[in-house]
Parts: structure tokens; C-alpha cells; sequence
């Protein structure tokens, strides 16, 4: 299954930095047939990078999301916005469907729930926590990689 | 000027409030304040978060400001890193850049104009100019407009990514890129990574230009409209070259007043604050800076595209230069203030860099290894100005003897045009908005005057996120009527 795995944050912003920390870490392993996208935000040309994948996973922090993450499948979803600043996974894969005119490959969010976001500071310990059961759910999916896993695994409470 | 700043008696006044909340940003927000016919008497545009990069930045060591500064903005990454270093290129002690260092740095910054100015027109307003302000909200946006114009949104999309993938070869990726550092660049640009891009830029050439052809066929459906809507007479500055030409990169700060009179010119930028003065308000975080001759209620001016393509006496590329003939004939000879304006002066500006970036790659220095300059004795002060996509953007720092960075000042493009967005929301408040029953449609009046600046609250508040919307109508007993949000 070839995989894209988005993470975007600003590692200078305390646990805003999650998402690029576990991607780091899902490069560093060098699993065959993953392409890994890192930036600040996600925009319009994301959907581009979307292009060719089977499966796609898009891993951030969150404010109000529950500990220590959640996992769950996403569907194309349009977004409303006032500004240029950002786009939900949903809308990245919805401007994949309208601009490419065919279905998005099938994705899900691996959300890890984030305590402070303060210019400046570094991860807060329970953040770092959370990384570590993200990352070991994570090489869960790895192994078994396949839509069908995933699925069963999305939207339970993660232990 | 509009006198809806501050209200006589705000205590008898309804409030409503459009507030964008945000998990880890700077927060804005418009604050309206109505009597009970609904007459506007209190317009204001807020930026209610500290801003604390420049007290994050103290301390370290300056090398590491051009990377530190990246995490301001997510959208314009690249023009405080061109920004910072600029700034450090002097703190170092370095002397002129070698022409391929300076090329290269040029072709990044074009790279970055052409992503910015594709995403804002394409991704944020071509579906309020394509659909109509009121029209129904839920097609109101980038999918919209690719359900109903897919070619267009298509053309949106690659134009962005073409500007990204300039930056990924020259600072080496899309994020956190290293390219460009203090005297220079670190890395030369292959030929094969060159001819890449020069395969593909004459499509973004005439893309760019159709996208100027498509905001004249707009603007003539209604050229009054568009001419007047969020109009607010204001001085302009930007950078302009030793001849007078927009100089996206470097040059003299050039003001003119708003009937397009002189005001100052070839101003050396490290002596900004010889003409320039910086104000702060009591309901804002975000500064007011104002020309110091004219005091803060006159000297306020405009920055960004509407402002860069007036105040230059020419743009050196042929087809972004006739079309801002064009755009200055809409004028009458007089110079445009409506806020709807930017779009079209966005899109010159994107044709522009996209032609500028076609000479750049066609110029054999552009593959040049000479890559550093010269260096003298380190300097305890620098400051580096360029003009960003959304307009004049200032970094000015101090380093101490441990070389570590002990003052720092940035005056980002959304600071220096705060007064004149406020002026345009007041404009449009006052104009289509007061005595009127509040609905979804006449309050997106008010954002369609802020997309049109696209003011950066990330760094206006020297943070970084997203920046979604809340609206509450609040009595005058301080009681939550409604409250709907979005994004």
C-alpha cells in the first residue's frame, strides 16, 4: 500500500510540534512505498501530493482532541475560510476531488492531543508521553498497513 | 478618514463582534458597535494576542535568527527568512552579494510572490468576486469555485505549487529551508534543477496573465463597485530601484500621499525610523506606525500591491508593465483606493514575478558557484526590508558582543497597513452595512475587505496557525444574542 503521511506544526510553538515529531520519526524508519510531507499548514497544493497514494495519514496536534490521540478515517469535506492561512484534511481532500476530478485516496487523522502552544516553549510532558503511544500505534499500523486494518482500528478509544 | 474609530457614548451601543478564535494564534477579530436602527457609530479591526517573537528572538545567537524567523509565518516563510537575513548580511560584516547569490535570492523571493499572490486569489477571493458577496456561503470557497470553474481552481493549485517548488530548490525544501544564509546562499542551482523550472515557467507566465484578464472582465461587470467598495484615501509606500521601478527585493522606500503626490523618496530603509514612527493604541496589541512629517491622524499609509503598483514609476518586465498601464487608466489618472483593487494589482504582481523569474532563468550567473561574499569586521546592527507579498516587511535587530541578538523590531506588512484596514472596514461598514438588518451576507461585506489585504494575524502577532471565524452579536446589556462561526 503506498503511503503519504502528512504532518504539519510549528515545532517552535511547544506541542504544535507533534505532528513533525512523529514524522520525523516515520522517515527515520524508512518504510518502503511512504512518502512523508512536512509543513507549517496544509494548503491547496497538498492535494496534488495526494496524487498516486493508496492511503494517506495525516498526523497533527490537537487542543481539544482526546488523550493521548485519536485515530479516524476522514472524508472529503468542503471548508470555509477568511483567510489564506490553512486547510482541514477534509478540505485537502476535497480541492484532490475537484481539481483532479476523481475520488481521494482513502485517509485518516492521527491526532494527538497537545496541552500548550506558547511561542517559544518546548513539549510539555505530557505531550511527550503521547508521542510515545502515538508512535507505538503507529508501528502497529505499519505492520499491518492495509485500509481494511485501519478501518476496524479508527474511531476506538486509543490505550 | 472616517470618524467611526471611537463612538461618543459605546455604552448605549449594541456590539457585534467577528472573531476569528484559533488553537495556537495570533487572535483577531472586528468589533461593530450599532445604535437601535442599526446605524454603525464604532468600527475597529483587533489584534488581541501579544506578540512575542521579538522578546523570543532575544538572546540567541544571530546566526540562528534566519531559521528562528521561518516559524512566524506559514504562509510567508521565505520573506522573513530573505528579510532576517538581509539584516544579518550586515550584522556579519559581509560586503555586496556575488550576482549569483544575489539572483538566486531574487528568483526564491519571486518564487514566493507567485505562491502567495496564486493562493490569496485563487484560494480566498475568486469566489467572493466570482460568486457574488451574498451568494449562498456554502459554495462561497476555493471547492466552489473548482465544482463550477475547474480549470481555473486547476490553474490555482499548479500556480501555487510552481512557486513552491522554486523555493524547495533554492532553500533546499519547502519548510525549514537553509539556502539562504547571512553573505549569501550555501548551495549553488544545478542545471538540471534550473532547466525544470524553465520547462514549466512559461505556462505560469500565461496563466498569470490570464488570471490579470480575468479580474478586468470582473471589474467590468461593475466597475463603480469595484473602484469604490472598502475605499480609503491613503498615502503609499513601497520599495522602488535608484530609477524609480518596483524592486520586489531591495531599493529606497518611496512614499506618495494619497492624490499620488511626493512625500519622500530613496529613503535609505536601515534609517526607517528617520521617517516612520510607530503608535500604539489602547485596543489593539498590533502597532499603528504612521509618516512622522504628516503625524499619526495623516502620515497613515497603505502597503502591499495596490500601493507597490502606484507608487512605482514603472514595473521593468513588458507584459506586467502594460498592464499596470491599464490598471492606472481605471484610475482617470488618479490613484485607486478601493479595496477590491489589491485583487487586480495582485495579479500583475503575479504576472510580474512570474516574468521576472523567466529572465532569472535564462541568466547563465543564475547556475553560478561564486556563492559568498566578501567579509569585514561584525557589525552590532542590522536591518533588512523587503517588500513581501502582502507588503513592506521590516526586520531590524541588534547583536551584543557574544553575538547574541539583543534587540529586535519587525514591522510586518498587516502592521503597516492596520490603519488602512480599518479604514476600509469602516468604509464598508458605513456604506452597506449601517441601518440595515445584520445578516451572514452583509457581515461577509466586512471580511471581503480584510481578505482583501489577507492581513497576516500570524505575523501581526509573530505567532503561527489558523485563523477561523466567530461572529457574536452581543446586546447592549453585554448579553450573547447569536453566535455562529465557522472555518
Amino acid at each position: 500500500m503506498r503511503l503519504v503521511v502528512f504532518g504539519w506544526g510549528n515545532d517552535a510553538r511547544g506541542d504544535d510540534g507533534l505532528g513533525p515529531l512523529l514524522l520525523d520519526r516515520v522517515r527515520r524508519a524508512a518504510w518502503p512505498d511512504v512518502t512523508t510531507v512536512e509543513d507549517f499548514q496544509l494548503q491547496i497544493e497538498h492535494a496534488l501530493d495526494l496524487d498516486g497514494a493508496e492511503a494517506a495519514l495525516f498526523v497533527d496536534a490537537g487542543r481539544d482532541t482526546p488523550a493521548p490521540f485519536a485515530f479516524a478515517e476522514i472524508r472529503p469535506e468542503r471548508g470555509e475560510s477568511h483567510t489564506t492561512h490553512a486547510l482541514a484534511p477534509e478540505a485537502v481532500l476535497d480541492v484532490y476531488t475537484r481539481s483532479l476530478r476523481r475520488p481521494p485516496p482513502p485517509a485518516f487523522t492521527l491526532s494527538m492531543r497537545g496541552e500548550r502552544f506558547e511561542l517559544g516553549e518546548g513539549l510539555s510532558p505530557e505531550a511527550a508521553d503521547r508521542l510515545e503511544v502515538a508512535w507505538d500505534f503507529l508501528q502497529r499500523l505499519m505492520g499491518e498497513r492495509s485500509v481494511e486494518d485501519w478501518r476496524r482500528k479508527a474511531g476506538r478509544p486509543a490505550r | 478618514m472616517l470618524n467611526l474609530e471611537t463612538a461618543q457614548s459605546p455604552q448605549k451601543l449594541r456590539r457585534v463582534a467577528i472573531e476569528p478564535v484559533s488553537r495556537v494564534e495570533g487572535h483577531g477579530k472586528v468589533t461593530i458597535l450599532l445604535d437601535a436602527e442599526n446605524r454603525i457609530h464604532q468600527v475597529r479591526l483587533h489584534i488581541v494576542e501579544f506578540r512575542g517573537f521579538e522578546v523570543f528572538i532575544q538572546g540567541r545567537p544571530y546566526w540562528e535568527v534566519p531559521i528562528a524567523v521561518q516559524r512566524l509565518c506559514g504562509i510567508c516563510p521565505v520573506s522573513h527568512l530573505i528579510a532576517a537575513t538581509k539584516a544579518m548580511d550586515v550584522i556579519a560584516g559581509f560586503g555586496p552579494l556575488t550576482p549569483t547569490a544575489e539572483k538566486l535570492r531574487r528568483l526564491l523571493h519571486y518564487g514566493q510572490i507567485v505562491q502567495s499572490h496564486a493562493l490569496h486569489f485563487f484560494h480566498l477571493s475568486s469566489p467572493d468576486l466570482l460568486f457574488g458577496f451574498e451568494s449562498e456561503v456554502a459554495k462561497r470557497n476555493i471547492i466552489g469555485v473548482a465544482a463550477a470553474f475547474p480549470d481555473l481552481a486547476k490553474q490555482g493549485v499548479l500556480t501555487r505549487k510552481f512557486g513552491q517548488e522554486i523555493i524547495a530548490h533554492i532553500a533546499g525544501k519547502r519548510i525549514h529551508g537553509t539556502g539562504v544564509i547571512p553573505g549569501g546562499v550555501n548551495k549553488p542551482l544545478s542545471v538540471a534543477d534550473r532547466d525544470s523550472m524553465r520547462a514549466g515557467i512559461d505556462q505560469i507566465v500565461d496563466w498569470s496573465k490570464a488570471a490579470v484578464g480575468l479580474v478586468i472582465q470582473l471589474h467590468e461587470t461593475n466597475p463603480d463597485f469595484y473602484r469604490t467598495f472598502g475605499e480609503s484615501r491613503a498615502n503609499m509606500m513601497g520599495l522602488v530601484d535608484r530609477r524609480g521601478a518596483l524592486d520586489f527585493y531591495h531599493g529606497g522606500l518611496r512614499a506618495r500621499d494619497a492624490d499620488g503626490g511626493p512625500i519622500f523618496d530613496q529613503i535609505d530603509y536601515a534609517t526607517y525610523r528617520n521617517v516612520l514612527q510607530e503608535d500604539v493604541k489602547n485596543w489593539s496589541y498590533m502597532k499603528f506606525p504612521h509618516i512622522k512629517t504628516l503625524g499619526a491622524d495623516k502620515g497613515w499609509y497603505r502597503v502591499g500591491p495596490l500601493a507597490r503598483v502606484q507608487v512605482c514609476d514603472v514595473m521593468p518586465t513588458p507584459l506586467a508593465e502594460a498592464e499596470r498601464r491599464t490598471f492606472l487608466n481605471a484610475g482617470g489618472g488618479k490613484p485607486l483606493h478601493g479595496a477590491l483593487m489589491y485583487h487586480w494589482a495582485r495579479m500583475i504582481e503575479m504576472l510580474h514575478s512570474a516574468e521576472l523569474a523567466r529572465e532569472l532563468l535564462d541568466d547563465p550567473d543564475i547556475v553560478g558557484t561564486d556563492l559568498m561574499a566578501d567579509k569585514g569586521p561584525r557589525r552590532e546592527e542590522g536591518v533588512g526590508v523587503i517588500e513581501a507579498p502582502r507588503g513592506t516587511l521590516f526586520h531590524h535587530y541588534r547583536a551584543d558582543d557574544n553575538d547574541l541578538v539583543s534587540y529586535c523590531n519587525l514591522i510586518v506588512s498587516t502592521t503597516n497597513n492596520n490603519q488602512a484596514m480599518n479604514e476600509s472596514i469602516r468604509a464598508v461598514a458605513s456604506r452597506y452595512l449601517s441601518g440595515r438588518e445584520l445578516t451572514e451576507g452583509l457581515l461577509n461585506h466586512i471580511e471581503v475587505a480584510i481578505r482583501a489585504y489577507d492581513p497576516c494575524l500570524s505575523c501581526a502577532t509573530h505567532a503561527l496557525g489558523q485563523m477561523p471565524l466567530e461572529v457574536d452579536l452581543i446586546d447592549a446589556d453585554g448579553t450573547l444574542v447569536s453566535r455562529a462561526r465557522k472555518g
